[in-house]
């Protein structure tokens, strides 16, 4: 899972931007579980700067190393199996970032998220951005970006969407969307107001997810 | 006290034997007491003036207080000698360690070879049938000798990461992070039936004499031998067995068509056999092998794992290796869920190693390397996370 979150993007103080963006969110104190927590970089900072409860899973044995090196309590596994061992409401925010896309069954997830978690925050490439589309339009080959670096037959990233697809599905599975916002590439905030143009300019959709 | 500290700066590591319990007699599981009863260990590194920095390890079945160092008994090396020393993951620069040999065992602890202080022979068996919580009863009134509170950690392997959990669910207060690596939290029929053979093979032995040996100048060591064999093989995965003998002949060119060891995987079982039978005592055996067995966690919380770990404080770092299908991954994540689902901090990996469940004794440098970044963090952060 760690290898998703190796996006090119800059850090601000001693964090990727995007975890900065999702850091933001979560209050001092608060439980939190880090699905793909990668080497903990977001859990470490959490603790360090929030004063957070956390826990990680993560499927790499190196990530969960790192992990484990910095203090952090991380259990290495596939999270669609381990997440659901965990008792209703155990975190305040569960944290799904750059990952939705890997897993076997996102709906399934997303479900299981909020049943772990009251919140849930979740971030994901948006395969609506218009390089996107201009890559399967004009070269008529499945895209491969800077941030998607794998080739069609052995990415992990097997569920592609797109922010309109997810806002979708949110809506679907009675799923509220508590705060939505578009990510650029560089990893700050994009300030759109309408879907069209967030589906189209947004690198990454990243949504606050709770039970309606 | 002021006395002891001084003892401890002075000598870097000490082997000593204490008699304990003269006064307050230890309580077993099975009602029986022992008073009093010895505890031989082995120490190493300095106990710092808060006596906040020791680390008990926890030997398995065959194991011995001789962890690091040369083993007195049989002149060799001891059993984790690439883990515990200075620099190393469990650094005795830093750390205060602790290895006490179990009780039921045979390196100089309470036990079956030991004299029995009431008839001045030694016991057999009349030395009263031990548990795992047993051995970590002895254990905590070593570390009350020591005065010791807190310890920083509990560590072992296999049987010792059983004591692990039994110190973590049961003394709860006096364990700070706690480690067992390829343990179980229970032994499986499996595990039972396995031990089983290597007991009827001792007791099968005529020369065992209803565990009476220490009265002839004979020993049971064809059976003791057998029962190490059985269980070698269990330590063992199919693969490494594989690569390590295939179905290569012994010395010789081709098959005898006698019972010769004519495979090479043959001789290597009966040699693993010869030599542990000199260094091991055939009751003591018997003992340990039904401690485990009788071994379930869960036992005394009403078969729930989750209420074992319930409010634990006790900070967990869980290894499991691919290959080992005497204590399986599976039986370590059940622990891991347990743990999650009681809040409590968990760590777990589960190791990419092909050499079966003897892998925690090996040259293992992912397991080091999550030790040593795990004592390294707690000691660097240790309290920092705690909110419950």
């Amino acid at each position: 899972m760690s290898m998703n979150r190796e996006i090119n993007i800059h850090r601000a103080s001693d964090i990727r931007v995007d975890l900065l963006l999702i850091a933001n969110m979560i209050p001092n104190g608060a439980r939190v579980l880090d699905v793909g927590c990668g080497d903990g970089e977001l859990l470490d900072y959490l603790r360090r700067e929030k004063n957070v409860n956390g826990r990680g899973i993560e499927l790499s044995p190196e990530g969960v190393n790192k992990s484990v090196a910095k203090g952090l309590s991380v259990i290495q596994g596939n999270a669609e199996e381990e997440l659901s061992h965990f008792p209703d409401n155990s975190f305040d925010y569960v944290i799904l970032s750059q990952t939705l896309q890997a897993m076997g069954r996102p709906d399934r997830i997303l479900q299981e998220l909020l049943r772990v978690g009251k919140r849930a925050i979740v971030s994901f490439p948006n395969f609506g951005n218009w390089r996107v589309r201009m890559h399967l339009a004009l070269r008529g080959r499945m895209p491969v970006t800077k941030s998607l670096d794998y080739p069609w037959y052995s990415t992990p990233n097997i569920h592609f969407c797109t922010i309109r697809d997810f806002v979708d599905l949110c809506k679907k599975l009675d799923i509220k969307i508590e705060k939505g916002m578009a990510v650029s590439a560089a990893g700050s905030k994009m300030a759109f107001n309408s879907m069209v143009l967030t589906n189209m300019f947004a690198t990454q959709g990243l949504y606050v997810l709770t039970r309606d | 006290m002021a006395e002891r500290q001084e003892d401890f700066e002075q000598i870097d590591s000490f082997a000593e034997v204490v008699t304990l319990g003269e006064d307050e007699p230890l309580r077993l599981s099975s009602g029986e007491t022992l008073s009093p009863f010895k505890v031989a260990y082995k120490c190493w590194g300095t106990l710092n003036e808060q006596r906040s920095n020791a680390i008990l390890v926890c030997h398995a079945l065959t194991g011995d207080q001789y962890a690091r160092g040369k083993n007195p008994i049989t002149g060799r090396e001891g059993w984790w000698p690439k883990l515990i020393g200075p620099g190393l993951p469990i650094d005795t620069n830093k750390y205060f360690v602790i290895c006490s040999n179990v009780l039921g065992s045979c390196s100089g602890s309470s036990g079956p070879k030991e004299i029995n202080p009431a008839t001045g022979e030694p016991y057999g068996l009349d030395f009263p049938v031990i548990t795992i919580a047993d051995m970590v009863s002895a254990q905590v009134r070593l570390i009350d000798h020591l005065k010791i509170d807190q310890l920083f950690s509990v560590i072992g392997g296999s049987m010792g990461g059983m004591q692990v959990l039994h110190w973590a669910a049961n003394h709860k207060t006096r364990v700070k992070t706690a480690i067992p690596i390829a343990s179980t939290w229970r032994h499986s029929a499996q595990n039972i039936a396995f031990h089983e053979v290597g007991r009827q093979a001792i007791m099968a032995d005529p020369n065992w004499c209803d565990g009476r040996y220490f009265e002839t100048e004979a020993r049971p060591h064809a059976g003791l031998s057998v029962a190490r064999m059985a269980a070698h093989i269990t330590y063992m995965s199919e693969r490494s067995l594989t690569s390590k003998f295939g179905r290569n002949l012994q010395d010789r060119e081709k098959l005898t068509f006698g019972f010769d060891a004519d495979f090479q995987v043959e001789s290597y079982l009966r040699y693993q056999g010869i030599s542990f039978v000199d260094r091991f005592d055939a009751n003591s055996y018997l003992y340990i092998t039904r401690a485990m067995d009788y071994y379930d966690i869960s036992a005394e919380f009403e078969g729930s794992l989750t209420a074992v770990f319930e409010n634990t404080p006790v900070k967990f770092c869980i290894m499991s290796f691919t290959s080992d299908w005497l204590y399986t991954t599976q039986e370590s994540r059940e622990i891991v869920r347990a743990l999650n689902a009681v809040g409590a901090q968990v760590s777990f990996v589960e190791i990419e190693m092909d050499k079966g469940h003897d892998s925690f004794l090996l040259d293992c440098p992912e397991m080091f390397n999550i030790i040593s970044g795990f004592l390294e963090a707690e000691a660097a952060f240790g309290g920092a996370d705690e909110h419950e």
